[in-house]
């Protein structure tokens, strides 16, 4: 198990930077998720680390060991991709044996076959152990290829959206699994997804990508209430944190279309007048008859367990909040809300960066 | 799809306008083809059988005589027939195995991003495509003891490679070898192209060192694909001739397919001939049945 560390890390390709001066410190056995869009620099950021592509600029250390001029090899990490990459002809049995059978690691055919066995009854898979790897489902697939990669007891496991190409139900199994096997194994993993549930729900440590810029890390918990600017605001939580725009006057918030919302002590750090967004999450808006907030329903989802109900100002602009799923609302209704002042994070209306982080 | 191909005419075109059907038109374009391989390959096929079981020789008048199987008895009886076959299978051995070893290794070196790599392959290529004709009149000369271009540039004096009956066989298999280790290099770059890349990666995370990737993942792979090239050239190098007659006519170098030919067309012995080109016939096709059964058998893996 190993302690991860990127120092100042810049790749480019062509012309194009896919990481900017990235600083990422793993500890061990930690569950570290990397959640950003497509084209991010989530993968590269994996590739890096596996070995597979040289950095730019910068430096990666592995339990504090520069490892810029090791192979793929000698870095000892697994890599789950997306596209599984099985090797294609042979047996199930046969792709968990490959890690072992190589010729640098020499271990004893009693012990491939005892820690195959192992890992098969972990994930599962024992009952397809001689099919062929053509003839399994995506997400038998995805299980050999974990397989492959927990067998040999790597140093960090490297796992690039391994969950995405799968459908919902086996998704969420997978999830619980895989967050399972890193607390019974005391690994430390390296997580990348886009989607935020996921980072969410699996993470011990969350961080947010945004254009090859690492824009904030911390734990899920952290990242969701005190999110370091707008966009890790819309980035992590579903439905997103809702920004309204407004200014400050007398220790209330006044939104732009002209509604006055109270404000707790806690975040009243900026002056009168300047512009700001108010971050909100939608669980932390509500629906009240004498609420100072004026708006129409615009539309209602229902999920079960609740009902996401968003709402359209008077300026048009759309806000969500999450009611108890007994709540009868009709469309276009006019409701009044507000929100819990405890709870709002305020942003700069220019750099969009959270005023408690920019101290 | 079949739909597709058999569409019907269309009435206003000219065809249509001249009264033709489209099966007409089908017959117009099949039959020529069809006559012209009856004529030229069907017909003496079938004719050269019925010669086989008889004792004719183009070069008399003297009537054809049904000799039943004498003439096969007597050629799987004769030992120099057999010298013969012994010359040409290690001749297809030699050349194969040198034309899979040079072709796929140039394949591998060609296999990965190196500038100018579409010229470098085009030019790799210029072997193939060359007259056998020519190819042989040229390493004639390449391998003449006194002025051949090799013996100066090797230092090896005035070594005899055609005119040595132990080497001749030898120079024979480099020539083809140098002509047709293109065709398999070629074959190979196809297969190798297809290897998905992630594969290669996904074995450096395994750990797995250059010949363990090269024998578990690389080589399974380009397997069936390499094995259409060698039942191609185990086929021409059965049967090959123009090289081997042109560069040399040692005894060491007589080809089952140059014994033919002497059989036919300088001892006349048309009858037995045909016997020998029937026998050859079912010994090609025998031994790439058996590649192409074992081609199936790597398929499947």
């Amino acid at each position: 198990m190993a302690h991860i560390e990127l120092k100042g890390i810049t790749k480019v390709f062509g012309n194009h930077a896919a990481l900017k001066n990235m600083n990422i410190d793993i500890a061990d056995g930690e569950f570290f998720v990397l959640l950003g869009q497509t084209g991010a620099g989530k993968t590269t950021t994996l590739r890096l680390i596996a070995g597979l592509e040289k950095p730019t600029a910068g430096q990666i250390f592995i339990d504090g060991q520069d490892v810029a001029d090791w192979g793929a090899a000698e870095r000892d990490v697994a890599l789950v991709l997306q596209q599984y990459s099985l090797y294609p002809r042979y047996t199930v049995r046969e792709n968990l044996e490959f890690p072992l059978k190589s010729r640098i690691r020499r271990v004893e055919p009693a012990e491939i076959k005892e820690r195959v066995d192992r890992v098969a009854k972990t994930l599962r898979i024992e009952h397809l152990l001689d099919r062929k790897t053509d003839r399994l489902s995506g997400g038998e697939m995805q299980r050999v290829s974990i397989g492959r990669a927990i067998v040999r007891k790597p140093r960090v496991f490297l796992m690039d959206e391994p969950l995405s190409a799968l459908d919902a139900k086996l998704r969420e199994a997978l999830r619980t699994e895989l967050k399972n096997l890193q607390m019974n194994l005391g690994a430390t993993f390296l997580f990348v997804t886009h989607d935020q549930i996921e980072a969410m729900s699996m993470g011990d440590k969350i961080g947010v990508l945004n254009h090859g810029h690492l824009v904030q890390t911390g734990t899920p918990q952290e990242i969701y209430q005190n999110p370091v600017n707008t966009f890790v605001a819309r980035a992590v939580g579903s439905p997103p944190m809702n920004l309204i725009a407004g200014t400050l006057a007398g220790g209330e918030a006044v939104a732009s279309e002209g509604c006055r919302l109270p404000l707790g002590n806690g975040p009243a750090t900026a002056t009168d007048g300047r512009p700001l967004f108010f971050g909100i999450r939608p669980e932390d808006l509500y629906l009240d008859s004498g609420a100072p907030g004026e708006a129409r329903v615009h539309d209602v989802e229902n999920h079960g367990v609740e009902k996401i109900v968003t709402l359209r100002t008077s300026n048009r602009e759309l806000l969500q909040a999450t009611v108890p799923a007994r709540t009868e609302l009709e469309i276009d209704e006019p409701v009044r809300f507000s929100w819990n002042p405890e709870k709002v994070v305020l942003f700069d209306g220019n750099s969009g960066m959270s005023l408690r982080h920019m101290g | 799809m079949a739909t597709a191909v058999m569409t019907s005419l269309d009435t206003k075109s000219r065809a249509a306008s001249r009264g033709m059907s489209d099966i007409r038109i089908r017959n117009l374009f099949i039959i020529p083809t069809i006559l012209f391989l009856i004529v030229f390959n069907i017909f003496p096929l079938i004719y050269s059988l019925g010669y086989s079981f008889t004792d004719f020789r183009a070069s008399s008048n003297a009537p054809a005589n049904f000799v039943g199987l004498q003439n096969y008895r007597e050629l799987l009886n004769d030992p120099f027939i057999w010298s013969n076959f012994a010359i040409t299978a290690k001749y297809v051995i030699v050349s194969v195995t040198g034309q899979v070893i040079v072709g796929f290794g140039t394949a591998m070196l060609l296999n990965r991003d190196i500038p100018l790599k579409g010229l470098l392959t085009t030019l790799l290529l210029l072997p193939m495509m060359l007259s056998m004709a020519v190819v042989g009149l040229f390493w004639k000369l390449l391998y003449d003891p006194s002025f051949g271009i090799i013996n100066y540039s090797l230092g090896l004096g005035s070594f005899e490679w055609l005119s040595n009956p132990d080497m001749a066989l030898y120079a024979v298999a480099i020539t083809d070898i140098w002509m047709w280790s293109p065709f398999v290099m070629l074959l190979s770059l196809a297969g190798l192209s297809a290897v998905p890349k992630h594969l290669y990666e996904a074995a450096a995370i395994d750990r797995a060192g250059p010949f363990y990737t090269f024998f578990r993942i690389t080589l399974p792979l380009v397997a069936p694909i390499l094995m259409i090239a060698i039942i191609f050239r185990t086929m021409e190098a059965f049967k090959t001739f123009d090289l081997a007659y042109i560069l040399t006519s040692q005894p060491t170098t007589e080809v089952i397919s140059i014994r033919l030919y002497k059989m036919a067309f300088q001892e006349w012995q048309t009858g037995r001939s045909c016997a020998l080109a029937y026998i050859v016939l079912i010994m090609v096709l025998a031994i790439t049945n058996i590649y192409v059964k074992y081609l199936n058998k790597v398929k499947e893996r």
